[in-house]
């Protein structure tokens, strides 16, 4: 529903400007005492959500024992100290490189899942159907709590502790769910018209869902391997628990030993939290548009 | 688009043996009601098939044993291990409902459930209430639009766990900025995590701050949905601001909303790494969720699994329920969801 509303809502948007240039809307005029208001209440949020990303940018800046300072300063002998220490001293590239190939495998193994699962729940009025699109559903609340015990025993059973391959496979558990609810509604948008076209001209059910329509539910796949890497990038509580070898770590874990009990260096802390976050904010921004459309209609639509 | 299906014609001629011989043996093999259903869905089969394994092996295997645990009294010391070449076996017992019972009775937990459910319902709120404001005040026509759009959104972008290191550090009584900026002020430096209150406030803060751009977006997706008409016909009857929000524009979002308070709940719920992160829990236990209190029961001193599972098992019947009892609630209200 939103999705289909969403993507109309480009058009639209561009017309009403037209509109309501020939015949001007009362509601959109505004006094200057109201514009100053509600461009001071933007700016202000605008100000509270930026804050602590430009702090964190500026902290990372610091020389090496800069961030003991507590004084609101903020270009105070800028150096990249702390980036180079993060890159050369600690173990950062190790848990990054683990960090890649654990989120990257999960991406493909997820998208992969998600979309035929996704595509059969779409398509298919099969027996079994209802009890696939709730256990879908059911799964999606689970607590790690509860989880996260009996897989750590079942990971221990199979040798998977501390194995990249363990992680991945844990991950599947969030990510797939929500993934594949996502992939559903994502091709209930497409006309069914379209495969059964496909089919018609002799291709099987495997042939219109491979070469019909996932070529067309590009920009959903492109969505749902975001979230999947997003999932894993940013997980802490499986990878704390079942990565206790120091070079088997992830980012997540690997951060919290910079600001441990006994000793904290806010500076590599900092620089490493930049390194991190600007691939991600900028892959981000980039899909945002097409993430919130999938992920409301993918609850919506049913 | 003509492209693509003359792509999908020639091969679907090059198919057409291979697929007819298959349908065909379908038709004749279809005796049994068994096999026909076989051939009628296979293939829709072999597309959940994998979802369905890796499920049942990684969710309902472990949930299964999960709620086995919780009804033994295993801990790390009763729990069969390998050491070596020395195996030691599982030396936990049945205990029937007793981990449930004693959960149930300690005070502890109420304490919790109910920290929980104050931290949901504020985050939640908060969450939707300033989400939809933001949203309203964006879907105007605004100059510089886009450039605020963008700038909210920002901390939905940067991953969790580094907003909450971010947060972490802010809060620091000794070098936080926000002391910082207090002790500026004339005022005194607060220690934010080191008082229940405050450390309960903090989190809370932290987690509006990265949930409010989700809420936004999507709000403001749902209200741009709405025709412009509705609106322009409502002035021309000479609503009110407050009635064309209450009954052309609430009416309008409920769909929206309804989803991402669900969703939102269920996330707020479950928000491990927050806590985890910025307060660990505390000061003391003060600022532990259900999910942080069971990861604690399970991974920290003597591992308590089976009092652990039995959280889990509570926390999710809680969710469950929530769920449900939600979505009667819309459908009373006649939504298909």
């Amino acid at each position: 529903m939103s999705s289909v509303t969403a993507g109309s809502a480009g058009p639209t948007g561009t017309t009403a400007p037209a509109v309501s240039a020939k015949r001007p809307r009362r509601r959109e005029d505004r006094s200057v005492g109201r514009s100053i208001l509600l461009h001071g209440t933007l700016l202000g949020a605008v100000a509270v959500s930026l804050f602590p990303i430009v702090w964190l940018v500026l902290t990372s800046l610091k020389p090496r024992d800069g961030w003991l300072s507590s004084e609101l300063e903020f270009f105070n002998r800028p150096s990249l100290d702390n980036y180079a220490r993060v890159l050369t001293e600690t173990q950062f590239p190790t848990w990054l490189l683990n960090s890649v190939i654990v989120a990257g495998l999960t991406t493909i193994i997820g998208v992969f899942l998600a979309s035929t699962t996704g595509y059969a729940i779409s398509r298919f009025r099969f027996p079994g159907h209802r009890g696939v699109m709730w256990m879908l559903l059911i799964t999606q609340m689970f607590p790690v709590a509860i989880l996260i015990v009996p897989l750590y025993n079942l990971m221990a059973g199979l040798g998977l502790l501390n194995q990249l391959a363990g992680l991945v496979i844990a991950y599947m558990t969030v990510a797939v769910p929500f993934c594949a609810w996502m992939m559903k509604s994502y091709f209930d948008s497409i006309p069914r018209e379209i495969d059964q076209a496909g089919m018609v001209d002799g291709l099987t059910p495997f042939g219109a869902f491979w070469r019909v329509i996932l070529p067309l539910a590009r920009p959903s796949l492109a969505v749902t391997a975001f979230y999947c890497f997003m999932t894993a990038w940013g997980e802490v509580a499986y990878a704390t628990v079942f990565m206790s070898q120091e070079e088997k770590r992830t980012l997540g874990i690997g951060l919290q030993q910079f600001v441990g009990q006994h000793w904290s260096d806010w500076g590599l802390l900092t620089a490493s939290a930049v390194l991190i976050a600007v691939p991600a904010a900028i892959v981000f921004l980039l899909v945002q548009r097409h993430l919130v459309a999938g992920l409301t209609a993918g609850a919506t639509k049913s | 688009m003509a492209l693509s299906t003359g792509r999908v014609n020639g091969t679907a001629r090059d198919r057409t043996a291979g697929s007819g011989g298959t349908r065909g043996q379908g038709r004749h093999q279809g005796t049994g009601p068994l096999r026909r259903t076989m051939s009628r869905h296979w293939y829709a089969w072999a597309m959940v098939a994998p979802v369905i394994l890796v499920t049942a092996l990684l969710i309902g295997w472990p949930l299964a044993r999960g709620v086995y645990l919780s009804l033994t009294d295993a801990t790390e010391a009763t729990m069969g291990r390998t050491i070596g070449v020395n195996v030691i076996p599982s030396t936990y017992e049945f205990v029937g409902l007793d981990n449930y019972i004693s959960i149930l009775t300690s005070g502890l937990f109420w304490e919790k459930l109910t920290w929980t459910v104050t931290w949901t319902v504020a985050c939640v709120a908060l969450h939707y209430g300033l989400g939809l404001g933001l949203a309203m005040l964006l879907n105007r026509k605004v100059r510089f639009r886009s450039v605020y759009r963008l700038l909210l959104i920002l901390p939905w972008a940067i991953p969790g766990f580094v907003s909450a290191f971010i947060w972490r550090y802010l809060y620091n009584s000794d070098y936080g900025v926000i002391n910082g900026m207090l002790k500026a002020a004339g005022l005194g430096a607060v220690g934010w995590l080191d008082d229940p209150t405050t450390a309960k406030i903090a989190v809370i803060a932290v987690n509006v701050w990265m949930g409010v751009p989700f809420m936004m977006v999507a709000v403001l997706g749902g209200l741009q949905s709405i025709p412009g008409e509705l609106y322009e016909a409502a002035e021309v009857d000479g609503a009110t601001p407050w009635q064309r929000f209450r009954f052309i524009t609430v009416p309008g979002l409920r769909t929206v909303s309804s989803t991402v308070i669900l969703l939102g709940t269920i996330w707020t719920f479950n928000m491990f790494p927050v806590i985890f992160l910025i307060s660990g829990g505390g000061p003391g236990s003060s600022t532990e969720i259900l999910v942080t209190y069971a990861f604690r029961e399970a991974f920290t001193g003597i591992r308590n699994y089976s009092g652990s599972a039995a959280w889990g098992v509570i926390i999710l019947m809680l969710l469950v329920v929530l769920a449900l009892v939600y979505r009667r609630a819309l459908r009373r209200q006649g939504e298909v969801w």
